[in-house]
Formats: C-alpha cells, structure tokens, sequence
C-alpha cells in the first residue's frame, strides 16, 4: 500500500516536474540565466525597460538562456510569456525578447496587444539588423541594447497616454471643438432665420446659448479629469511584476 | 401552496441542471468555439496575405506559373470550406484541416522556389511578406493548440461522470480537434 502512494507520489512530482520547464515568474524584466551580461549590463537594460513600462505600460522582458530544451524557440517564448503573464492583463502588450545562446536561436515574441505597434515585419528587421550583426561577433550586450532601442522607438508612437494619469487639459480642446461648432451653427442659423427686427433679441439668446454650452463644457471636462485619475500609475500587478499578459504567437524569430 | 412547490420545482431543477455538469458544459462549449473563432481569423489572416505575396512573386519575370497557381487554387478552396461553429465534429475539423493543409503545402513549395530567385531575396516588400507569413504560421500553431486544449477540457468534462449521463440529453456531443502534423502537413518553412 505504501509502495502504490510513493509511486503515485513520484509519478505526480515528475509530471509537475515535467509541465514547469520555465524559469520562476521573476521580479525583473531583465533575466540573464547564462551569466554572460555583467550587473552594469543589466541594471541599465533594466532601468530602461522599467521606465519605459512606466511611460507606456508595454514590458519588454530580455530573456537570455542556456538551451530550448528540444523547443522551437517562438513556441517556448509565447508559452514562458504567458507563463510569466508578460504585460498587462486587458492589454497584453508584453514583449519577450528570448535569446537561447546554447541553440544560437533568438525571437522577438509581442503579446496579443503589440501586434499592431510591432508587426512581425518590425520584429524581424529588428533581430535582422540589431540582434545578429552583433550576436554573430559575441557582443551580446551591445545587441540587446539596440534592440531594445528599437522596439522603444518602433513602439513609442502607441499607447503613449495609456498608463499615466490623464492630463487635465486633454478633454479640453474636444469640448472648445464641439462649443465653438455649436455656437457657428446657432448664430448660422439665427441669421438665416432672423429678420431685420429680430436680430438684437436673437443675438441676445445666442449668447446665452454660449453660456449655457460653455457650463455643459465645463461639466464634461470636469468628468474626463476624474475618469482620468483614477488609473494611475505603477505595475500592471501592482506588486511590482509581470502583469497577467498573453501571447498568440506573433514576432519572428531567427538564428546567428 | 401550488405556487410554492412550483418554486421548490424550479430551485431543485436549476442546483440539479447546476450539479450535472450542464452549465460547466456551456462554460466550456462557449470556450471552445471561441477558441475556433481565433483558428478561423489565423486562417483567414493567412488568406489575406496570400494575394500580395502572388502578386509580389509575379513581378519577377519568368517565376515558375505553375507554383503560383497551385497557391492560388489551394487558397481558393481552403477558403470555401466553411465550418459552422456549432457543428466543430470531428469529420468537419478533418476537412478543414486537409484543405488548409494543401494550402501550407502549394505556400512551402512557392517558398522553396523563390529561394532560386536573387532578385526576391532583395526585394523589401518579399522579406517583409515572407516575416509576415512566417508570424502567422506561429499564431495559427498558437491558435490551434489553445483549441485543442479547449476541445479536450470540453471532451473530458461531458464524458465524465455523472456528466456523461445528462451531456447527451442537452446536445452536448463530443467535438473534434487538429490531428498531429503529419510531414506532409507541416507549416512552410521559411528559411534565411
């Protein structure tokens, strides 16, 4: 009997052995298993990152390993990039950049989110002309650094505005729109109808129509303010970490 | 007191309707066929590229014609088969798969070919295409694999017990799911 409960036992943990290939979820975007960056290395690509997460909400996490373990490279980025939960939850604009240095191989995965910010035609350019020219001659740093640059700069025309606090003025100019439209519209339309008698009264309402237009304006900013603060800052989890993120497969992947 | 036992009817009908498996059944038939609406899409991103990357191969003179029409034939027919997302059985998947298998074989060929082209390899719009293709041959692995998964949990969910005894009277019939890749059926390698 007790044999049965240890073989139950050592099949259970062999299988849980078997299914958990990933690294533990880290606390850091930058993960190097291999040894091969120096901590300067890492605390600058990390400073980076974190900032830009910060700015953008998008996490790009570097990822450098030993060995694939028999996976293609793109299947065990998307797969360690949900099991990290990479980028934010409603989002999913996470980004795993996985270079296997064991293997040779590297990919540039985009979470369901990023696809649009970074289609695989970028992500491909990207491991074309910063990852290998510079994987090739063992200047892994130097790579990883340019291609990083790169996703920030082919990224950072979207979701700009996403995370950070909303700025006060940003539902303004919509509003000073949509007033001064309205207010072309009534006195357009007051000076087709009116007569030569009626225009001092109808000119009077016109203006008190603007009054009454810029306080519906004013309602309407104040609103957009409050919606505005309430999503304020930090991590996607909260706790500092990845933040629930998913992938579909999109980014390409290469070998030096 | 009528009124009463009616009442009592319908809580014991819906803990029991609750208790026999029949609304994880629908949890996970909505999970399913939304999983296949992700299949679909890929399939369709897929679809939508191929007319560009015809026409871009077509620009480079003498290009062998007969590749390039098995590519246009295959896509025409991958994209007539249709699968009724309530019918996902196994004889539909199966159909749906060799015709988009076809397809990723007429795509593989048309890229071995064009490795014997200088000129394609230069070509911007081809690489980029080629990168494109390549992203939506992943996201349709991706896109497979999760319906697998999600057909499994289903399969399991209504031919256990006691789920097994209701899943039929409520219509629940077990779905199918994508075969392994056999060689034949492998996605187009694209190569640098």
């Amino acid at each position: 009997m007790k044999k049965i409960l240890l073989l139950i036992l050592i099949t259970l943990f062999t299988f849980s052995g078997f299914s958990q290939n990933f690294p533990a979820q880290p606390s850091t975007l930058v993960n190097d298993y291999t040894g091969t960056l120096s901590p300067e290395q890492i605390n600058h690509l990390e400073q980076k990152l974190v900032a830009f997460d910060d700015s953008t909400s998008i996490q790009v996490t570097v990822v450098l390993i030993k060995s694939l373990d028999g996976y293609e490279v793109n299947d065990y980025a998307y797969q360690l990039g949900r099991a990290w939960g990479v980028g934010g939850k409603e989002k999913n604009t996470g980004v795993v950049l996985l270079a296997s240095l064991g293997d040779r191989k590297i990919t540039i995965q985009t979470g369901y989110g990023m696809e649009g910010a970074l289609p695989d035609a970028i992500t491909k350019r990207i491991i074309e002309n910063e990852i290998k020219p510079n994987f090739k001659q063992e200047r892994y740093f130097e790579g990883l650094n340019a291609a990083t640059n790169a996703i920030i700069a082919y990224t950072k025309g979207e979701y700009k505005n996403d995370k950070p606090i909303k700025g006060k003025g940003r539902g303004f100019p919509v509003g000073l729109v949509i007033l001064i439209i309205i207010v072309i519209i009534i006195l357009g339309v007051s000076k087709g109808g009116g007569g030569n008698g009626g225009r001092s009264v109808i000119g009077g309402r016109g203006a008190a129509d603007l009054v009454w237009w810029s306080m519906l304006a004013g309602m309407g900013r104040g609103g957009n303010s409050g919606w505005g603060g309430g999503s304020s800052g930090g991590f996607g989890g909260g706790g500092g970490g990845f933040g629930g993120g998913s992938f579909g497969g999109g980014g390409s992947s290469g070998s030096w | 007191m009528k009124k009463l036992l009616y009442g009592f009817l319908a809580v014991v009908i819906a803990t029991s309707l609750s208790s026999c498996g029949y609304n994880s059944s629908v949890k996970l038939d909505e999970k399913v066929k939304a999983q296949w609406g992700e299949v679909e899409n890929q399939y369709q991103r897929r679809a939508d590229l191929i007319p560009n990357l015809v026409n871009t191969v077509k620009g480079v003179s003498n290009f062998e014609k007969e590749t390039l029409t098995q590519v246009i034939e295959a896509r025409a027919k991958a994209t007539s088969v249709q699968v009724d997302p309530t019918k996902l059985t196994p004889e539909t998947i199966q159909k749906f798969q060799a015709s988009q298998g076809q397809l990723s074989q007429a795509l593989g060929r048309l890229m071995v070919v064009s490795e014997q082209y200088p000129q394609l390899k230069a070509n911007q719009n081809f690489l980029e295409l080629q990168a494109q293709l390549e992203g939506t041959e992943n996201r349709i692995t991706v896109a497979r694999r999760d319906f697998n998964q999600a057909v499994q949990e289903y399969n399991t969910n209504i031919r256990t017990f006691p789920n097994n005894i209701f899943a039929g009277m409520f219509g629940f019939t077990a779905k199918g799911s994508f075969a392994a890749e056999a060689g034949a059926e492998k996605a187009p390698e694209v190569k640098f």
